[in-house]
């Protein structure tokens, strides 16, 4: 009897290919751009929860300033004082790094390169994440007497160094020359898209005594132990600025403590608002693809009044006539669905090429389409079929 | 006739389209028995009630009132899938615009009745294939309608029909689409399956010509039955002898006049 019926709406389809096509379009359509959207969405969440991680995760950074950017008021800098207490105050903090930046241009024979320079201590690298492509980083006793030596990124070794090895060599930042003594593994793009590799680390004194000329600390970096609650130690973080900043108890922070994961959370929490919507947009054009295929149903129900009108007088019964057209429509959504799923892994590999997001391939979303295109099919093939089927066959037999 | 249990009785049945003032009684009353083996012409003018009371004896439609008994089964009192059991299990049809699947190929037309009857693919190929091979058409299994002649589809039609072995054979004006020598081929068919495989056919024509092939002729006129009878000279061609083999060659010239 299913065989039967099956062996019919085979027959039917085959009969129609062009129709068949147009009804299946839609769905083709819609699946892919479900999935599509999806798939690079996921990966583009995963790039950037790939890119916060290479930051170092568990991170928190003192800033001073309550906002960041123009309008900002000015605060004061920290002192070595300020990140000895923060080391010695406050529990579950795994390394501390003063951080004090400059803008700089660094010299190589005939080379330059505008870029920043660095100034932490060797604990800065573990914070950051950081591993070395070749050569060591700086020691205590380096750091202690402000060495000129520097470990350098990826982009500044590529454009002072072309294909050389930069270990051992010396650059020259203002009116000192300094020795490379490593050279950091490449990172790629940061979070907010600058390139993280295009550094150069010195140890702080240094870069104190030789560049900015003050025992001031731009930014205090702070990695907490693996397990412990970020958010207790921030608040104690919190409360020791305050008091050795001086802060009356109504007074606003003059300083702000930022934090990896808030980050993660609020870039994926981005991508992942993107994708949804997208994904929204894209599920709007499988359920039209649905109407089609109900749209295309009907007319066929309509052109083949007479055929149904037929198969009635030659004896077909109602369930045959309408599972015959259910069978159809679930084969041709099916067909849809498995078109759509093939268009959108090749779309989706593209478009991550493009994009440089990783491709994830997302079963459950491939599975949850197919299914919903089936449903599809059931839902839009039935109310068509019962139409074609609940005719009375002089009634279909006269059409016109 | 009398001494034959009969195979179709109408009694009483009338139909009536429409309602309130667009309402019209197409048939006021229509008796009627056929006995197996029967070859009956019905016959009249335009709008007689002829394709009503054949609807109805196809089971495609059903009467106001009236009984409707088949083999001693009241018809009237079946449901709906019943009537398309017994069409599926008795009756057979040849439409006037022979109503044929479009796109799809001689075989398969007439393979259609056997699929719903859920015969195995190698009988029903085997059936389709001598039953188009009844119906001269050996050779043309895999033409599509568009591909054949009005004579030749009507033929795929008939052995639609017949490929299940109906106990009768329904034809609503089956020749009104042809010319008329291909009419006639149709109908020698007809009478051949008649003749020989015993099926009960009513046929409705207008044509004296090819109501001349039946052996009785039922002349319907505003929806009521205005005479039956034996095919006779008087209300056929004279002398005409049903035509088998050379019977092609004996056709009347002309008929007389008829409403
Ligand atoms: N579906 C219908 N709706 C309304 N009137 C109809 C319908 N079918 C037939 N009739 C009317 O019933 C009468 C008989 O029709 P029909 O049986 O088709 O006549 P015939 O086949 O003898 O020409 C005609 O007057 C026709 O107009
Ligand atoms: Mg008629």
């Amino acid at each position: 009897m299913l065989w039967n019926t099956l062996i019919l709406a085979m027959r039917a389809i085959r009969r129609n290919v062009l129709r068949s096509f147009l009804t299946v379009l839609g769905i083709v359509i819609g699946v892919a751009a479900v999935i599509t959207m999806v798939t690079v969405g996921n990966g583009a969440t995963q790039a950037v929860r790939d890119q916060i991680a290479s930051m170092g995760s568990n991170l928190l950074m003192v800033a001073p300033g309550k906002t960041y950017g123009p309008g900002a008021e000015p605060a004061p800098n920290f002192k070595d004082a300020d990140v000895e207490a923060i080391r010695t105050q406050i529990g579950n903090v795994q390394v501390v790094a003063p951080v004090t930046s400059k803008s700089i241009t660094a010299v190589s024979q005939d080379r330059n390169w505008a870029t920043a320079v660095t100034g932490s201590t060797a604990d800065y690298f573990e914070a950051g994440n950081w591993e070395l492509e070749d050569g060591r980083v700086f020691n205590e006793a380096e750091e202690r007497a402000g060495k000129s030596v520097c470990v350098i990124g990826e982009t500044v070794r590529a454009n002072l160094f072309g294909q050389q090895n930069p270990v051992g060599s010396q650059i020259r930042i203002k009116q000192f020359s300094c020795e490379v003594i490593g050279l950091l593994k490449a990172k790629g793009q940061g979070a907010m898209g600058q390139d993280q590799d295009d550094t150069v680390v010195m140890p702080l004194k240094t870069v104190q005594r030789r560049l900015t000329g003050s025992q001031d600390v731009n930014r205090i970096l702070i990695s907490v132990r693996a397990g412990a609650s970020i958010d207790a130690v921030k608040g104690q973080l919190e409360l020791l600025m305050r008091e050795r900043r001086k802060i009356a108890p109504d007074e606003d922070d003059n300083f702000r403590v930022l934090d990896t994961r808030q980050l993660v959370q609020m870039l994926t929490g981005a991508t992942k608002i993107l994708t949804m919507l997208l994904g929204a947009v894209a599920a709007v054009s499988l359920l039209v693809g649905g109407i089609g295929i109900m749209n295309i149903m009907l007319v066929s129900v309509t052109e083949r009044t007479r055929e149904i009108g037929t198969r009635l007088a030659i004896g077909a019964l109602e369930h045959e006539v309408l599972l015959q057209f259910l069978i159809e429509a679930v084969v041709l959504s099916c067909l849809g669905g498995l078109t759509g799923i093939a268009l959108a892994a090749a779309a989706s590999v593209g478009l991550a090429g493009v994009m440089n997001v990783p491709f994830l391939f997302n079963p459950a979303i491939n599975v949850l389409s197919f299914l919903f295109s089936g449903a599809i099919g059931v839902i839009f093939g039935y109310f068509p079929a019962r139409r074609a089927a609940r005719l009375d066959p002089i009634e279909a037999l006269r059409h016109e | 006739m009398n001494a034959v249990e009969p195979l179709i009785r109408l009694s009483g049945i009338t139909k009536t389209y429409g309602r309130g003032q667009a309402a019209f009684q197409a048939l006021k009353g229509i008796d009627l028995d056929v006995a197996p083996g029967e070859f009956v012409a019905i016959m009249g003018p335009s709008g007689s009630g002829k394709s009503t009371v054949m609807n109805i004896l196809g089971c495609l439609d059903t009467p106001d009132s009236g009984a409707y008994e088949f083999q001693r089964v009241h018809v009237e009192r079946l449901t709906r899938n019943q009537r398309a059991l017994l069409r599926r299990h008795y009756l057979g049809f040849v439409f006037q615009g022979f109503n044929l699947l479009a796109r799809t190929s001689a075989l398969e037309n007439v393979e259609l009745p056997l699929i719903y009857r859920g015969e195995p693919a190698a009988a029903r190929h085997a059936a389709a294939r001598a039953a188009l091979a009844q119906v001269g058409l050996k050779g043309r299994e895999d033409n599509t309608p568009s591909e054949l002649s009005g004579g030749q589809q009507q033929r795929v039609a008939i052995a639609r029909a017949i490929v299940t072995g109906p106990a009768v054979l329904l034809a609503d004006e089956p020749t009104g689409n042809l010319d008329t020598r291909t009419g006639q081929e149709i109908m020698d068919l007809i009478t051949a399956l008649n003749r020989e495989r015993g099926i009960t056919v009513l046929m409705v024509t207008h044509e004296p010509d090819m109501a001349a092939y039946a052996r009785r002729v039922v002349r319907f006129l505003d929806g009521r039955v205005e005479s039956d009878g034996p095919n006779n000279p008087s209300s056929g061609p004279a002398g005409h002898l049903l035509p088998e083999g050379e019977g092609k060659t004996m056709r009347p010239s002309a008929a007389p006049g008829q409403a």
